[in-house]
């Protein structure tokens, strides 16, 4: 087939992805709370509400589009498609089975990250053009917090690549087939060496994703609705189009790097080939309801706790962590040669 | 491999012509009635007091320059993970990056002493 034809159905099958994405992930999002709030979520428009966010989107696209007075016109125009172009890229080198992925980048890993790392970017941008101080007080929170988790995020996945060998993501996937002592399988969570990296991981992904408990940059009790307060109609769409799919693609990093990927623990991948895209997405998905489920509990930090926390805890920690697996690797590759 | 860059490429490129045709078909589709109190900024309702950019307590910028401090130790660090299994390479890797990690965790425990790492 033409290459180019190649490329272009394969970037369509992201955008696909993304937007259906998109659409199922606000719907579940809004039933899953409403669950834990005792209410119903939505009812209305189609059985149980299924087709609400399909509504709410084409309401979105119909909606006037008011660009308030005294705006940075430049930025405020490019700043959603500053937070959506990265987001949409770190598509590229997911691995959703052994064959099924849109690339099979090399730098796999550090492409993802550096792509989630430019989001926050488009939020400043977006915060800082709106002119509005809510907006600039949820870009200028959106910062400080990106600044101080990235450094614990990076460094929570080192021990990971330190096992596997390769940032490949389809690869480190690959080398968590098969199992240990003949039953428990060699996915990196169940190795208790990784529970602080895993631990590390949730807690600088939930600051990244500015998921409650650290919502700060978009806490509609204190900021209105912070960066996208002056924000309406496909803007603002697009904007929390890439949130949910902020969500989505980190808990497709966790699920890859510690969960095994596409694979189920004790069937063999011959049998599990023609469904892994299936397990791959439930296992996603499964990740995602815990970050709602968190939302639906924990009640938001302040950021001075949260910048302490990150500083003073957490990158300490993910140093240390880094050092106690080098140790704990070369004497086990010393004594027996497990590692690969 | 080539062509995966070229995918990564055209998804930038995609992703742009994306958002501009959605906020083109949305405003084909969406009327428009511009007027005065629409087009003010959201201050809870009442009218703007003050210019919209309020002088920001920057204070943060320490963090930023341990941030970027940081961010290269990771760059470098990134590259050592992925050769450090390699048995030939034996504790040598180690001692390094305990090395390494040891200067960067003593400019850490400096600025906190210096009062850096409290949000004030």
């Amino acid at each position: 087939m033409n290459p180019v034809l190649v490329v272009l159905l394969r970037i369509l099958a992201a955008l696909g992805l993304m937007l259906a994405n998109g659409v199922v992930l606000i719907y579940m999002l809004r039933k899953v709370l409403g669950h834990m709030h005792l209410r119903l979520g939505p009812m209305h428009v189609g059985p149980h509400g299924i087709l609400q966010t399909t509504m709410d989107v084409l309401k979105l696209l119909t909606k006037e589009d008011i660009t308030p007075r005294g705006v940075d016109r430049a930025l405020y125009f490019i700043a959603p498609a500053a937070v959506f172009v990265p987001s949409f890229a770190a598509y590229a080198a997911i691995p959703f089975s052994d064959s099924w992925s849109i690339t099979s980048l090399d730098t796999g890993l550090l492409f993802t990250l550096a792509a989630l790392s430019l989001v926050p970017i488009g939020i400043l941008m977006a915060g800082w053009a709106s002119a509005n101080k809510w907006s600039l007080l949820g870009g200028m929170r959106a910062a400080a917090q990106q600044i101080a988790y990235e450094v614990p995020l990076l460094l929570s996945l080192l021990p990971v690549v330190m096992f596997a060998g390769t940032l490949n993501l389809g690869d480190i996937v690959r080398a968590q087939s098969g199992l240990w002592f003949g039953f428990v399988p060699r996915w990196f969570i169940a190795f208790p060496l990784f529970w602080p990296a895993f631990l590390l991981f949730v807690i600088a992904s939930l600051v990244e994703l500015n998921q409650t408990p650290f919502d700060m940059s978009e806490a509609e009790s204190e900021l209105v609705a912070g960066f996208a307060s002056e924000y309406s109609a496909m803007k603002f769409g697009l904007i929390f189009l890439s949130e949910f799919s902020n969500q989505f693609i980190v808990s497709a990093l966790g699920v890859t790097l510690f969960f095994g990927g596409w694979m189920i623990p004790w069937v063999p991948e011959s049998v599990v080939a023609p469904i892994a895209p299936v397990v791959f997405m439930l296992k996603v998905y499964t990740g995602i309801f815990v970050m709602m489920w968190i939302r639906g509990t924990f009640p938001r930090v302040r950021i001075d706790q949260l910048m302490q926390l990150g500083w003073k805890w957490l990158i300490p920690a993910s140093l240390a962590l880094i050092l106690v697996t080098g140790v704990v690797l070369k004497v086990a590759q010393a004594t027996q040669g497990v590692t690969g | 491999m080539n062509l995966d860059y070229a995918i990564l490429a055209g998804f930038v490129v995609l992703g742009a012509l994306f958002v501009g045709a959605t906020v083109g078909v949305s405003n084909v589709l969406s009327p428009s009635k511009p007027s005065e109190r629409k087009a003010q900024i959201y201050e809870c309702g009442s009218d703007p007091v003050g210019p919209p950019w309020v002088q920001f307590r920057i204070g943060y910028y320490v963090y930023a320059l341990l941030f970027v401090v940081f961010d290269i130790e990771t760059v470098f660090l990134y590259p050592w993970a992925v050769i450090f299994s390699d048995p030939d390479l034996g504790i040598v890797i180690v001692l390094e990056m305990f090395v390494f990690v040891g200067v960067l965790v003593l400019g850490l425990l400096y600025a906190w002493k210096e009062g850096a790492l409290t949000w004030r």
